[in-house]
């Protein structure tokens, strides 16, 4: 009876949580302008959606700009925030910790005022204010914290006795690091990276307070459609957009596990 | 007796004490160029708001737009009604999330993590294109439009959860059990046992779930403009609107310094100074 109840109750709220996401997936498929049982059953079904997306090419530059922003962050990020997490676990002194504490500021500040204060900074440095690099240091600024969250406790769990041996064996302070303590944080900065990616690509408040004008994320331009469209629904090619996102998202999610899940058998 | 001599690591290997002197190198200058970077990107552009929200447009001080901000009604029941509509979604995600990440780190229904899989795999996905999802269904059912404040809170609520059964699933699974064993072997029921053992120590999950709720239903204008229909304003969206409409930078900062001095209060209330390292681990 009891497990009943739990079944019960996480299918429930699987449901409220899939429900959305497999209506739009299903609606992907329905040349509608808007979202409609009426409609779905007197247009019927077609690939129509998919082939606007495809022909979109500002929707698709689009696309692509926001991957490669959010890859750009991610490399940048993950080389800043390793290298920062290294620092602030060694270093014993007042600046090790006030770096340690200002790095929590973006995490946990309201993403709006980490928004306009970076405004602030940009129109008080830049003439243009708004450029690619702006929105670049804002993306970084949300994300880079973050991958020092994850490297610091692989650093914490690393025996601290491996860098010694490795500095009385022989090896450089730098080739130790290179060579002894890098390997040993490695799953900690590939968390970092990936959370960094999704960061990057979730961002809208940042990206639009920074980004230069005509430049549009996913978020940005998703949001500008909603706040255009007077009727209650979205833009129909999103609709189909939305759907390859979700389903490149399981294939990634599921693989991922059956690969961890293999190397754990093994 | 044999003597025993210690073999300093100079003697032992000369040239490793050389080298270090010559580079100069040591781990902990590894924090300057990140430290450069907070300093110029997180910290200068927070001292500017405090400058802007302590002066007025010439830049001479002044307290007017404190005064404007906390004399005007409509500044102040818009921040009286983000406190609410963010309190009502925090308690409502942790009222619905505690029971997932209980079953989900108590019950084999979870074996090697794949449920969990499930629950947390929404939130790969773009937050703006899973609101559009939820109002489209919204619309379909014929809810949405019954009441505004209904719609941004289900829109919330929708958006949120993961960030809340995470962090609660993390503190649960890392629980020692045997805590648990012994209330029960010392006679304590079931309900006595969870309400004082597994609770109590689950509180550093909820606190980290409630800095990671709170604070974005209260300033992420995002839903509350496409689940409102236009007519909900939240504390977000006000500072947005000086920014971006009015160009009143000065007010703004002041509305974003107060924003500020919540964050601190409702941070130093939960303890979430601790717990924000449980957000960056369990992602």
């Amino acid at each position: 009876m009891k497990k009943f109840f739990q079944i019960a109750y996480i299918a429930l709220i699987l449901l409220f949580i899939y429900a959305p996401i497999f209506t739009l997936c299903l609606y992907s498929f329905v040349d509608s302008p808007i979202v409609s049982i009426q409609d779905a059953f007197r247009i019927g079904f077609s690939f129509e959606l998919y082939k606007q997306l495809f022909n979109d090419q500002a929707l698709m530059t689009i696309v692509w700009d926001t991957l490669l922003l959010a890859l750009l962050t991610a490399v940048i990020a993950t080389i800043l925030g390793t290298i920062g997490a290294i620092g602030i676990y060694y270093s014993k002194n007042k600046f090790g910790k006030a770096v340690s504490a200002s790095s929590r500021i973006p995490v946990i500040n309201a993403e709006i005022v980490t928004a306009v204060a970076l405004v602030l900074l940009f129109a008080l440095v830049f003439t243009e204010s708004r450029s690619y690099f702006s929105m670049l240091i804002g993306h970084l600024v949300i994300t880079t914290p973050f991958v020092v969250l994850s490297v610091m406790p692989k650093l914490k769990q690393m025996d601290a006795n491996m860098y010694e041996a490795a500095l009385d064996l022989g090896a450089s302070p730098f080739g130790a690091l290179i060579k002894v303590v890098l390997p040993e944080i490695l799953p900690g900065i590939l968390s970092g990276f990936m959370l960094a990616v999704t960061l990057s690509l979730d961002d809208y408040i940042i990206s639009a307070y920074t980004k230069p004008a005509g430049f549009d994320t996913i978020s940005t331009y998703v949001y500008g459609a909603m706040a255009k469209s007077n009727a209650n629904s979205s833009l129909p090619a999103l609709r189909a957009l939305s759907a390859i996102i979700f389903v490149v998202i399981i294939l990634v999610v599921v693989g991922k596990n059956i690969y961890s899940r293999r190397r754990a058998d093994k | 007796m044999r003597e025993q001599k210690v073999i300093s690591r100079a003697e032992y290997r000369p040239d490793v004490i050389a080298k270090k002197s010559a580079f100069r190198f040591s781990r902990s200058s590894l924090c300057v160029p990140y430290g450069l970077f907070l300093a110029l990107f997180v910290v200068l552009p927070l001292l500017l708001i405090v400058f802007y929200a302590l002066t007025d447009a010439n830049g001479t001080l002044s307290f007017e737009n404190f005064i404007r901000f906390f004399s005007s009604p409509t500044t102040i029941t818009t921040l009286i009604i983000s406190i609410l509509l963010a309190l009502v979604t925090t308690v409502i995600c942790i009222i619905i999330a505690y029971p997932v990440a209980y079953i989900l780190a108590n019950s084999k229904l979870n074996k090697g993590g794949t449920l969990l899989m499930l629950f947390i795999m929404p939130m790969w996905i773009n937050f703006v294109l899973r609101a559009m999802a939820m109002k489209d269904l919204l619309t379909i059912i014929g809810v949405f439009g019954f009441n505004n404040y209904l719609n941004v809170v289900i829109g919330m609520v929708y958006d949120y959860l993961p960030f809340m059964i995470l962090p609660i699933y993390t503190v649960l699974i890392k629980m020692d059990k045997s805590y648990v064993e012994a209330s029960m072997d010392l006679g304590a029921s079931p309900l006595k046992t969870f309400t004082k053992v597994t609770f109590p120590l689950s509180m550093p999950g909820i606190a980290s779930g409630i800095t990671m709720v709170f604070m974005p239903t209260m300033t992420c204008y995002v839903i509350s403009d496409t689940f409102g229909n236009g007519l909900i304003t939240i504390i977000g969206k006000l500072i947005d609107e000086q920014f971006t409409t009015f160009q009143n930078w000065n007010l703004g900062s002041a509305m974003a310094m107060v924003l500020l001095v919540i964050m601190l209060v409702s941070m130093w209330v939960t303890g979430g100074f601790k717990s924000e390292e449980t957000r960056g681990t369990n992602l």
